[in-house]
Formats: C-alpha cells, sequence, structure tokens
C-alpha cells in the first residue's frame, strides 16, 4: 500500500510545482498592483504557443530566446497600452483592465499563430523511471519531464524570492501596491516598476506554458490551468512567493492523494459513481481555508481598522 | 541656521513659481488663472473655503494634475507641467489631506520609502548586500532614525501603519516626506482631524523643520489660529481664482477674504 501511495504523492508533488509556477505569474503582478490579473493563464497559451510555433522553423533554444523577447515586448505594450492610463484607478478598473487583455491574447494568439494542437518537444528523457527498486516492489514510478521541470521551478523561485525580497525593490513594489499617489510622491517610478513585473510575470508564463505545453501539448485549454492557480493562492497568500510553492505542493498532492484515499472511502461509504474527486477537491481545501485563514499560509495579515 | 526674517524673505531667492495656471476637469474649473510664488525659506500658506482649488493647487505644483494652461518654475527651470517623479527628484516632497501610506509596511518602511531616490546602488549588490550596498542601507537607515527620534515615534517603529491611530499616522508620513531631504515640502492639511495637543505637537515640528534646516514649506490649513501664527504669507483662493495674497495680517483685513469666509449678500 505504501509504495502506490508515494508514487501517488511524487506525482502530485511534481504536479503541484508546475501550478506553482503558473500561481507565481498572479503573486508578482499581484504584488506590485494589488491587482489579480486574469490575463495569466492567457500569457500561459500565449508563450506556448509563441514558442511551439516558432520552434518549428528554428532550433529550440533560438525559439525560446525569440519568445523571452516577444514576452518583454508583450509586457511593453500591456504597460505603454493600458496600464500607464490607469494609474490611480480602483484596483477593480485594473482587474477589468486584465480581463479585458486576457481575451484579446487568447483571440490574438490563436490569430497569428493558430488555434490546432501544437507539441513542444523539449528533448527531455519521456520514459519513466523506476527509484528505490530495492525497498518497494516493482520500485517508484517517476515522470523525468516532471522532474527536471520541478528542477527549474526551484530554481525560478529562489532567484525570484531573493530579487524581489532582498532588494529595495520589493519595498517599492509593495508600496505601489498599497498606494498609487503616495509611491509616486516619493520619486517610485511606477511604470518602470509595473513594466518590470509584468515582463517577469511575462517570463514566468514563458516557463510555465513550456512546461503544461511540453506535458499536455499546446492547445487552449493550457489557459484554463490558470484556474488550478486560484485555489493555490488563496492556499499560499496573494503576496507571498514561497506560499505560491508550497500552496502548489499541496494543492498538487492532495488532489492526487484523494483520488487514491479519499475516493474509495465515499464511494464505499456513500455509494457513489465515484471518480472526479480530483477536479473539485482543490476548491473544497481552498474554501476551507478561507474560513478560517483568509490571507492564506504565508500572506500578509489583512490589516482593517474601524 | 537662523529662521531667514520677514524682510529677507520678501527680498528672497524664488524658489517656486506659478504663473497663470488653469486646470479644469470636464467643464469644472478647479484653479482659474492663479499665479503665486513660493521663496526659499518661507512658511507659505494656502487657504480657502472648501473647494476652492487648494488640492488641487498642490497636486499641479508636484505632477498629479496637469494644468491646461500655464507654466511652474521650479529653481529656474520652467515647464508647462511638472511629473510626479521630476517633482520628487527635484526635491518636493508632500503629505496628503487623506493620510496616504504604505498601511501593510512597518513604519520604519514607509519612512524607508522615502529615501528610494537616495538609493542607487546596483541591484547585484543590494541581493549580495555586501559593499557599497550595505553601506548605503546603513547610512540611509541612520537618517532615518534621527527623523524618528525628531518626530519621536520611536516606539511604533516596527508596527505596521494601519493598525496607527490617525495622529501618528500623519506623523509617519511627515516622517516619510522629510526622509526626501526635501527643498520644498508640501503638506495638505497637516492638522486636520487632529486634537489640540497632536496639533500643538505638529506645529512644533514644522516650526522646527523650518528653523533649524531651514525647509521651504507650503501648507493648506483650515485652523486659522495655526495659519496665523505658522506662515509668513498667505495664498487665498476662492472657487478656484486668487482672491487675496500677503501677510497674514494684511490677508486678514481684506475685504475679499472676509466676505469669502463669512459669506457675502448679493
Amino acid at each position: 500500500m505504501l509504495g502506490p501511495v508515494l508514487e501517488t504523492l511524487i506525482g502530485g508533488l511534481l504536479t503541484g510545482v508546475l501550478y506553482s509556477l503558473v500561481a507565481l505569474g498572479f503573486v508578482l503582478i499581484f504584488k506590485a498592483s494589488g491587482v489579480f490579473n486574469f490575463a495569466q493563464g492567457s500569457m500561459v497559451l500565449f508563450a506556448a504557443l509563441s514558442l511551439a510555433r516558432l520552434a518549428e522553423f528554428m532550433p529550440l533554444i533560438v525559439a525560446l530566446a525569440l519568445s523571452i523577447v516577444i514576452m518583454i515586448a508583450l509586457a511593453y505594450a500591456i504597460e505603454f497600452l493600458v496600464l500607464r492610463h490607469l494609474i490611480n484607478q480602483d484596483s477593480i478598473i485594473l482587474f477589468m483592465a486584465t480581463l479585458g487583455i486576457a481575451y484579446f491574447l487568447e483571440g490574438f494568439g490563436q490569430s497569428i499563430w493558430g488555434s490546432d494542437i501544437y507539441k513542444i518537444d523539449l528533448g527531455f528523457p519521456t520514459n519513466p523511471v523506476f527509484v528505490l527498486e530495492s525497498m518497494f516492489p516493482g520500485g517508484l514510478l517517476i515522470d523525468p519531464t516532471e522532474l527536471i521541470a520541478a528542477v527549474i521551478c526551484a530554481v525560478m523561485v529562489l532567484v525570484l524570492a531573493v530579487f524581489f525580497q532582498v532588494t529595495r525593490v520589493g519595498r517599492a513594489l509593495r508600496a505601489v501596491a498599497d498606494d498609487h499617489q503616495a509611491a509616486q510622491s516619493v520619486g517610485i517610478p511606477l511604470g518602470q516598476i509595473w513594466l518590470m513585473v509584468w515582463a517577469v510575470a511575462g517570463l514566468v508564463a514563458l516557463v510555465a506554458g513550456m512546461m503544461w505545453g511540453a506535458k499536455l501539448g499546446v492547445q487552449f485549454s493550457i489557459s484554463l490551468v490558470a484556474l488550478k492557480a486560484l485555489p493555490v493562492l488563496i492556499l499560499g497568500g496573494f503576496t507571498s512567493i514561497p506560499g505560491a510553492i508550497v500552496g502548489g505542493l499541496i494543492i498538487g498532492a492532495g488532489e492526487k492523494l484523494s483520488e487514491v484515499l479519499l475516493a474509495p472511502i465515499l464511494i464505499r461509504t456513500f455509494d457513489l459513481a465515484g471518480g472526479g474527486i480530483e477536479n473539485w477537491f482543490a476548491y473544497v481545501l481552498a474554501l476551507l481555508f478561507l474560513l478560517v485563514r483568509p490571507q492564506g499560509l504565508f500572506g500578509e495579515r489583512i490589516i482593517e481598522r474601524v | 541656521m537662523r529662521a531667514p526674517t520677514r524682510q529677507q524673505i520678501a527680498a528672497g531667492e524664488v524658489l517656486l513659481s506659478v504663473d497663470d495656471v488653469s486646470l479644469a476637469f470636464g467643464g469644472v474649473r478647479a484653479v482659474t488663472g492663479v499665479s503665486f510664488d513660493i521663496r526659499k525659506g518661507e512658511i507659505r500658506a494656502i487657504i480657502g473655503p472648501n473647494g476652492a482649488g487648494k488640492t488641487s493647487m498642490l497636486n499641479v505644483i508636484n505632477g498629479f494634475y496637469q494644468p491646461q494652461r500655464g507654466r511652474i518654475t521650479f529653481k529656474g527651470q520652467t515647464r508647462s507641467r511638472m511629473r510626479p517623479y521630476e517633482a520628487a527628484l527635484g526635491g518636493i516632497a508632500r503629505t496628503f489631506q487623506n493620510v496616504a501610506l504604505f498601511k501593510g509596511m512597518t513604519a520604519l518602511d514607509n519612512i524607508m520609502a522615502g529615501r528610494t531616490l537616495k538609493m542607487q546602488r546596483g541591484f547585484l549588490w543590494q541581493v549580495l548586500r555586501v559593499g557599497p550596498a550595505l553601506s548605503e542601507e546603513m547610512e540611509n537607515r541612520l537618517l532615518v532614525e534621527q527623523i524618528i527620534d525628531f518626530l519621536k515615534i520611536q516606539h511604533i517603529r516596527k508596527i505596521p501603519v494601519g493598525k496607527l491611530p490617525y495622529g501618528l499616522q500623519k506623523r509617519v508620513e511627515l516622517g516619510r516626506a522629510l526622509a526626501m531631504e526635501p527643498d520644498l515640502l508640501l503638506l495638505d492639511e497637516p492638522m486636520a482631524g487632529m486634537n489640540i495637543e497632536e496639533k500643538e505637537d505638529m506645529c512644533r515640528y514644522i516650526l522646527d523643520l523650518n528653523e533649524h534646516f531651514g525647509t521651504t514649506i507650503a501648507l493648506i490649513e483650515h485652523d486659522m489660529g495655526v495659519v496665523m501664527d505658522l506662515s509668513n504669507r498667505v495664498l487665498v483662493l476662492d472657487h478656484g481664482v486668487k482672491i487675496a495674497d500677503g501677510t497674514p495680517a494684511e490677508v486678514q483685513a481684506d475685504r475679499a477674504v472676509i466676505d469669502a469666509y463669512l459669506g457675502v449678500s448679493h
């Protein structure tokens, strides 16, 4: 029994890392503007489409470099065309703007890159690896692509955490999120800060899109991965980079384990048809969390003076 | 440094001058054809009834609002509009009518945010926390601690400002503005909502700043007693138009000012 459970746990954790990666994009923009960026999923799709189609004409590494340029250009366009004009507006206005950006990007991405299913071949070994064969009969099965994705994600997280939390930029980010005018009055350049976080969020989206694309194929449904990032954010806290990681791991492991451990019990006890737990478990977990700890595991305490 | 006397200010160097500035939002005129100047070292009050355009004037000076007409000359440089970043870089700091602090951050971090433009070491140094970046952080921290001592807010340094009572928030906000080592400090109703004791403290700080550090201050205030005590010169706005400009005594005796405040039958 332990062997399969452990195997499920590892598989869940590795998928969870990919959730974290998407959630990270949300956290970055939320930290710098207090806005939930609805377009993050579309950015993942757009980045994955760009990479997949470019890689058809050129070596992967060149396509990747070009995609990076595209994502930075996209951040610049968003800052120049949209955000710049919304300084000092309520965060609900900024949220609506990201809604618009989301649908535009989805449509625009498919207009230029096409709407079929495309493949991204990262050249990683695809055959599953078996480990710890001496301890468990048959060993534990691990997907090497997911393992590599997890390592890449871990490195990105470390770099970002250092970049945003240790430097003066971290202070500036929090300042901008709290009050635009006040931030401007001390000379924090709003435009530059936004440009920077959107560019970094775009790069995170690119990595997430690359990994999900390699796993599932590049198609419209990739943008829906963003919906899985929601419970991750609620668990980890909207403003915390480590929170996005831990939240992703918990959700990833939790939904896979629930399928293996919880489903049989539910089926037996209530005589259900079973299945589908993976689809709702994360959201129920998030809901419970909202009741107990609305700021998430690592989020900043919600302060309200009355 | 001694505070300049009235005669010195009257002959003094002009730090900022606003020339024929008009600002409208759609059809609503907030400021119409206003000209005035602020001289180095003075405390300049801007008064007027509600909706007179006082805050709009401050917002034009530090670049939040873009006037449709007029010119702004600051430190000898004339332009048709200020940008918030340029204003901050040039040494204009401000506080806000309704306290605009970074609520989730501690008082210390809020005031440190005022040092943003003075800390320019590269990212890499900051990340590594060595060399120039470390000494830079220390130097700036030292100055910020001095400001904290000056404002007597040592005990709340590590408390997120959202939790502080209003009077202390106003003090932290002043601290953040001071951390910019401003040449021109704009205070938008620094004493609004304060009790008498807090008002007296705030008056003391404003006078100290002006006398000991020679900071030029422009302030909007409704409390006439405070305005008359503190300021060297008073600008009076009503419905976006300048109706008087002079010493407190002159302004107090002005017919148009009395009418604006007490109302007049037409």
